[in-house]
């Protein structure tokens, strides 16, 4: 199945249209209500983010898979300033904006795979992916 | 609010609960969370802001409604709403305040 769809995120209104459109991809590939709501939740904390740190990005979800069955890939993707230390923004409890900085540790255990690539100056993209159970 | 919550409009619901709590002098407020599809930590972050605000007007503040799948989403992300009372739904949510000022009373 090749399903991209693109959400361009600016506004708090497009966290909430790209985490509604991640939990309809999810339930139309059959994941369960749980399932779909996890992989909303975790689209909702990276477009949080985007919104946070970069002011704007694009969080791109996908149907993807292979012989194990069906996946979601959810890729997000800004030009913001960067992490400089993503150990340190891996741990719990870390954060830089006063939030309550449970965002991508939280976020990893809410997925199966879970990568993180981050540039100062260049941005940051975050890529995870959630397999049908 | 019957709507999927845009952080906007959670982030005034901060605002108008804290200044009818002042004007209306209450002294329990129930957020009913049915309508909300996921708790992210920047919303729980702002409903604990929220509790605290009321708490420090001197009233007591009750979530209900946090679905199942939600519940279950917000405990694998880290959140807990520590501090914060919790309810089933409306109902319990009234037992609970009602309980609480007869026990006060």
């Amino acid at each position: 199945m090749n399903h991209t769809i693109r959400v361009p995120i600016n506004t708090d209104k497009d966290i909430v249209a790209a985490r509604q459109k991640g939990r309809a991809l999810a339930l139309s590939l059959g994941f369960s209500e749980i399932d779909s709501t996890l992989v909303a939740t975790a689209i909702s904390e990276l477009a949080r983010n985007i919104v946070t740190y970069a002011k704007r990005g694009e969080i791109r979800i996908e149907a993807d898979g292979n012989s194990k069955g069906p996946c979601i890939l959810v890729i997000a993707k800004d030009k913001g300033a960067g992490i400089s230390n993503i150990k340190l923004a891996l741990q719990d409890g870390f954060s830089t904006s006063g939030s309550l900085g449970l965002g991508l540790p939280g976020v990893k255990r809410l997925v199966d795979e879970f990568e993180i690539v981050s540039n100062v100056g260049k941005g940051t993209v975050v890529k995870f992916r959630k397999w049908k159970t | 609010m019957q709507t999927d919550v845009v952080s906007g409009i959670i982030v005034h619901l901060r605002r108008a609960m804290v200044e009818r709590v002042v004007i209306a002098r209450s002294l329990g407020v129930i957020i009913d969370v049915t309508a909300m599809d996921i708790m992210d930590s920047f919303a729980s972050r702002t409903l604990r802001e929220i509790a605290q605000m009321i708490r420090l007007r001197g009233a007591e503040t009750v979530i209900v409604g946090i679905q199942p799948e939600v519940a279950f989403a917000m405990v694998q992300l880290g959140i807990t709403l520590e501090g914060v009372v919790t309810a089933l739904d409306l109902e319990e949510g009234l037992n609970y305040l009602k309980q609480k000022f007869n026990s006060s009373a």
